[in-house]
């Protein structure tokens, strides 16, 4: 392997890691607050680029008919709440009448931001509809229900999208070239996204106190309840703000990895993995983990193509063994 | 219009009822007892009533009926439980417990937290030292002058404390003892649950003895502190613990 090979797989191995890094701090993030893993995350990520595919093509998006669907599902679970179920009505006719808009030529730009709106309105409505109702479910089916739904949901993208796979285009084309390495313009606009929403996240959980309560409901459910914190408010906020991020993310890379629905499962496996290395509690931990992940991910796809994945995976096992070592000198915190 | 009226309370785990059939009630102003051995049903008492056990009977907060109730929609109303285990946020500081707990009010827009919380610093001069210290590596006693401090920062019209004096040596329990003398005459109505019999009916205006769930006594606290019965039950043991 000379320089060039080196500082190739290096670029391919950062741009990755940064992508499982926000993958990863979603994780961390809706773990935290909800004790669910979210395996659709990825899934989540996967709609938004291919609805914009659609979008551009002058098709209306069926993710926008799924988003209203489960809008309009909640609006009948909080029917009691008369106020708020109407607000759900009108916002699933508001994600309607965005679709028809972004498939009838609405300019570009406005068609990325309207599919990444589509998109978002899945996320607090999957925690409402599918893991609310189970206020004491354990991790254990919380995973359950987690992985179903990510196959019900990536089954819902082939039907929504097909099997083809899409390249839409990038917010900056062309190449810049950094020594000897020339990366795509697009690749910045990921970093520049990373580093702004990791940073906005540090500022949210340390600096406003709307943060440090879903923090708080992360540390101490019962403590946050008697405080007035409403787990169940913190636990939306925390699938809303791990979607947003999820669907920003794959509108980023889509141009540069192709979209498909089967996009979504290896990247959030790949950004669990990297959160597990935090032991899905330390969210610099988990972005450090993610850049191991990706450059481990870069430099086997050279040696060893054939076993990237498994060598990424097989780093789970000494991960895993020492976090078990560590669990029981604690004492064994888990419930 | 009582601040608190609680009628039939049952409280059930399965197959064993920890509370049965148990009344009582708070009055504006007031500071009352419920004092019992372990596993009286005390603390099961409170749980119930807050909402985090399921429990039958009625409960009125204000002259208003309750019956679905939770933690954080009664805290929003100014029902604040300080529990047990005081259910602390451990990994935050100490100042950010104590502004989360007047997050209702912070939520609202209301004026005077800044206050409060110089009023509770004030009242609790330590928490003022170890502001910027995490709650989790905090002595005990400094734990429970928290945990009673962010229930005072959500501005309480109706406090609920189980078992302030757990665990803690008796100079600390003085001086929380004394503090919850102060918010007494602050007008602030207390429901103190406690296994220092003595201390609690020295504080309380009104006192309910319960045993294995059930009511078997209520009167004045300067009543019960002379009655023969609690004083063989409770006060003969439990005083000398306190003194020791």
């Amino acid at each position: 392997m000379d320089w060039t090979i080196f500082s190739f797989l290096l670029a391919d191995g950062l741009q990755n890691g940064t992508i499982y890094a926000l993958l990863a701090l979603c994780l961390v993030l809706v773990f935290a607050v909800t004790r669910v893993i979210l395996v659709p995350l990825g899934e989540l990520l996967m709609f938004a680029p291919l609805s914009y595919a659609l979008l551009l093509q002058g098709q209306f998006p069926g993710t926008a008919w799924l988003s209203a669907a489960m809008l309009v599902a909640w609006a009948l679970l909080d029917r009691n709440r008369l106020r708020l179920a109407l607000a759900l009505l009108l916002l699933a006719g508001v994600v309607l009448g965005l679709a028809y808009w972004g498939s009838h030529g609405a300019p570009g730009w406005v068609a990325w931001l309207l599919a990444v709106l589509i998109v978002l309105p899945m996320g607090p409505a999957t925690y409402r509809l599918f893991f609310e109702p189970l206020p004491h479910g354990t991790v254990l089916v919380y995973l359950i229900l987690a992985v179903g739904l990510h196959f019900v949901y990536q089954g819902l993208g082939l039907v929504f999208f097909g099997p083809e796979q899409y390249r839409p285009p990038a917010l900056l084309s062309g190449e810049a070239s950094l020594g000897t390495v020339p990366l795509p313009r697009q690749v910045f606009v990921v970093y520049a996204f990373a580093f702004l929403a990791m940073l906005g996240l540090y500022l949210f959980f340390t600096r406003s106190l709307y943060g440090k309560a879903l923090r708080a409901c992360a540390v101490n459910r019962l403590g946050a309840r008697i405080s007035g914190i409403n787990p169940s408010e913190a636990g939306r906020v925390a699938f809303l703000l791990a979607t947003a991020i999820a669907a920003v993310s794959g509108m980023l890379i889509a141009p540069l990895v192709n979209a498909a629905y089967f996009m979504g499962f290896l990247l959030g496996l790949k950004g669990f993995v990297a959160g597990i290395l935090g032991g899905l509690i330390s969210y610099p931990m988990a972005v450090g983990g993610a850049l191991v992940v990706g450059l481990l991910e870069s430099y086997s796809s050279f040696t060893a193509s054939a076993y990237k994945e498994a060598i990424v995976f097989a780093l789970l096992l000494p991960v895993l063994f020492w976090r078990s070592l560590r669990t029981l000198e604690l004492g064994g915190e888990e419930e | 219009m009582s601040v608190l009226e609680v009628e039939h309370l049952t409280v059930r785990y399965g197959a064993v009822e920890a509370v049965r059939d148990l009344s009582f009630r708070v009055e504006e102003g007031e500071v009352v007892t419920l004092i019992g051995p372990n596993g009286a049903g005390k603390t099961s008492t409170l749980l119930g009533l807050v909402g985090l056990v399921a429990a039958r009977g009625s409960v009125r907060y204000r002259g208003q009926a309750q019956p679905h109730r939770t933690p954080e929609a009664l805290s929003a109303q100014g029902l604040v439980l300080v529990p047990e285990k005081r259910e602390l946020f451990a990994s935050l500081s100490v100042e950010d417990n104590l502004l989360l707990g007047a997050f209702q009010r912070h939520q609202r827009r209301e004026s005077g937290i800044r206050a409060d919380l110089e009023w509770v610093y004030t009242l609790f001069p330590r928490l003022l030292e170890r502001r910027t210290q995490f709650a989790g590596t905090m002595s005990g006693g400094e734990q429970q002058m928290l945990a009673i401090g962010r229930a005072l920062m959500a501005r309480p019209k109706l406090l609920l404390l189980d078992e302030p004096s757990l665990g803690l040596a008796p100079l600390i329990v003085r001086e929380i003892f004394d503090i919850l003398g102060g918010l007494k005459r602050e007008g602030i109505p207390i429901l103190l649950v406690e296994q220092n019999a003595r201390m609690a009916l020295g504080l309380a205006d009104r006192g309910y003895v319960l045993e294995a769930g059930e009511l078997v006594m209520e009167g004045r606290a300067q009543d019960l502190l002379h009655d023969p019965r609690v004083l063989e039950s409770y006060l003969g043991l439990r005083g000398k613990e306190a003194e020791a």
